[in-house]
């Protein structure tokens, strides 16, 4: 079996008293397009930026392509391309230029003109940046990743704060990068994101990889399989929801009321009847197939943005 | 390696002189305002003897070379606070070839407005003489450099924006009124002008109104061409060691000794100029030439 092209093991790093990264162990396959999946402030950036040479991790080992990012200088930078959590450029830089500059730091250079046609940035190469859109600067940034033909990509929260167009566009991106065979590491705490675009998942929280797998394995583990969500008009008891048929998990989240159910029709007849019985009264009930949300909320207790 | 090197300072500093050529404030203070002072210091002080637009001129192009400082502490402190840095680090480029982008293309961007400069001393102002054109632009190559690199220092040292501005202020006021720039140094009492001896603008200034005055031969102005060289590779060094590229990475107070640290060459020169009265010599010979009603004329022998 091939070596995998980024090897995490064992990593820490604190910002003062705050340990952001806490023994995260993880590795990417080549071709792979790897998600590290979690709320704000999991350690994901952290990480990342271990991996992209921008901050020394207190312990542990990282390796991309077999280099240590912190000591291989220009022969790593070489071979990685990136997109930060937030790309800033000079006001007055102009796209085609920003692009031509970028590429002319790498021995191996992508044609500027392929990745403005291939970005849809043609029409603004002359522009400046300031005079960008977030969409299009992101894009700009994405193309930017690409100047040099990288091995491995990273893209740290590259859709956040943009409108959900503008999203999909960057998801048709990446999962080009994908058909290319290319190795991608993505961070997100968008669940759709993480489902749609990574062949490999790792969940996140608290500086922790709590579960990695496939979206399709994580979801198999879930303890339920559709989670119902309930507000009642008063509030009921733990043992009594726990208890109803078709049941196998239960959970409180803020006012609603949380039951995993294998068998979801006959679990919302024996919560009906529990309430008639007790003379409570359902506000509003929904349901939702397995999703990666399920398995955070499964694992942690709490949703992913919350 | 060293091509690369090269290389990426050759892309660097061609953006950089395209993104200066796009900011008014950069054109405003690089060329508007030292031909606002030389029409002001003309008019107030250029009378009696055209050789008198020469030793003005020399301290505006002073101002001119020394814009550097301002400029690239002020845009490097920018570039850290939105990073923009950040996104270079993430490249092969290095701290060096970032530094000596902004050096080189601020040099490249003054020689125009040296040249303007010149243009409008000798054919508007009626200038006595050329002065010694290729002294006059030694000093303007190794003068901005140096004063290039000052402000990187500052930079380095500063974490914010509003700490940049005082510290720039501070010592902006001392490169414009104690170095002859602006003030003659000649009608500072002594104990003054010895203390100017210290600054880097004295040597810079000095030098350059001499070469415009035509006062010096190139060879004649290898002190003050040592300090400024001296100044510039200490200062190079210093704000290539403690460059920053995040913004949250903060230097400690302790790390504002760095500024001084830079200014050590000039300490040296200093001493040594104070002991053997080269310069201040100098000084009070070119005003007492300037001051002669014949423009042009023989130039005096050196006091000894």
């Amino acid at each position: 079996m091939a070596e995998p092209i980024i090897e995490v093991q064992d990593l820490y790093k604190s910002y003062g008293a705050v340990e952001a990264v806490r023994g995260v162990s993880f590795h990417v396959n080549e071709g792979e397009v790897f998600g590290l999946l979690g709320p704000n402030g999991a350690g994901k950036t952290s990480t990342v930026e271990i991996l992209e040479g921008m901050r020394t991790p207190d312990r542990g080992t990282a390796r991309v392509c077999g280099l240590d990012p912190e000591r291989s200088g220009s022969a790593f930078k070489q071979t990685i391309g990136a997109v930060l959590q937030s790309t800033a450029l000079p006001d007055k830089l102009k796209v085609k230029e920003a692009l031509d500059l970028f590429a002319s730091f790498y021995k191996d250079r992508a044609s500027t003109d392929g990745l403005l046609k291939r970005f849809q940035l043609e029409e603004k190469r002359e522009a400046f940046y300031k005079d960008l859109s977030g969409g299009q600067k992101q894009r700009l940034a994405l193309a930017m990743a690409l100047v040099n033909n990288p091995k491995v990509v990273f893209l740290d929260e590259p859709t956040a704060g943009l409108d959900p167009q503008v999203r999909r566009e960057i998801y048709d991106i990446i999962e080009e990068l994908r058909r290319e065979k290319k190795t991608v590491l993505l961070t997100t705490h968008y669940i759709e994101e993480a489902e749609r675009l990574c062949d490999r998942v790792a969940i996140i929280d608290h500086g922790k990889i709590i579960k990695t797998g496939t979206p399709r394995e994580l979801k198999q583990s879930s303890a339920g399989t559709t989670r119902i969500e309930v507000r009642l008009a008063r509030p009921a008891t733990e043992a009594a929801l726990r208890g109803l048929d078709g049941v196998s998990d239960f959970r409180t989240m803020g006012e609603n009321y949380v039951l995993y159910a294998a068998r979801a029709p006959q679990a919302i007849v024996s919560l009906v009847k529990h309430l008639e019985a007790d003379n409570n009264e359902l506000q509003s009930l929904e349901m939702y197939s397995p999703s990666l949300e399920d398995v955070f909320i499964e694992l942690t207790g709490r949703r992913l943005r919350e | 390696m060293a091509s690369n090197l090269v290389t990426n300072t050759w892309s660097l500093t061609k953006i950089r002189i395209r993104l200066a050529m796009r900011n008014k404030m950069f054109l405003f203070f690089s060329l508007l305002m030292p031909m606002v002072f030389l029409f002001l210091f003309v008019m107030v002080w250029g009378k009696g003897s055209p050789m008198k637009i020469n030793f003005i001129l020399g301290g505006i192009i002073t101002l001119t070379v020394m814009g550097g400082f301002w400029g690239l502490s002020v845009q490097l402190v920018t570039f850290r606070e939105q990073g923009i840095l950040r996104r270079f680090r993430l490249t092969p480029l290095g701290a060096g070839p970032m530094l000596a982008s902004s050096i080189l293309a601020n040099f490249i961007l003054i020689v125009p407005f040296v040249f303007f400069e010149l243009f409008i001393g000798k054919y508007i102002l009626h200038m006595a003489v050329w002065g010694n054109l290729p002294a006059i632009f030694f000093l303007v190559m190794i003068g901005s450099a140096a004063f290039s690199a000052f402000g990187l220092v500052v930079a380095s040292v500063t974490n914010t924006m509003q700490e940049t501005q005082i510290i720039n202020q501070l010592i902006w006021m001392v490169f414009l009124f104690l170095s002859g720039a602006t003030i003659p140094l000649a009608s500072f009492p002594d104990w003054i002008k010895r203390i100017t001896l210290f600054s880097p603008a004295t040597y810079l200034a000095v030098g350059l109104q001499s070469a415009a005055t035509n006062q010096v031969v190139a060879f004649e102005i290898l002190t003050e061409a040592a300090a400024l060289v001296l100044g510039l590779l200490v200062a190079f060094e210093i704000s290539r060691r403690i460059f920053r590229w995040e913004p949250e990475a903060k230097m400690p107070r302790s790390a504002k000794v760095w500024v001084l640290a830079a200014l050590i060459p000039f300490v040296a020169f200093g001493a040594w100029e104070n002991y053997s009265g080269r310069m201040l010599n100098r000084v009070n010979t070119m005003m007492s030439f300037i001051d002669r009603p014949v423009p042009g004329a023989v130039k005096p022998e050196m006091d000894q």
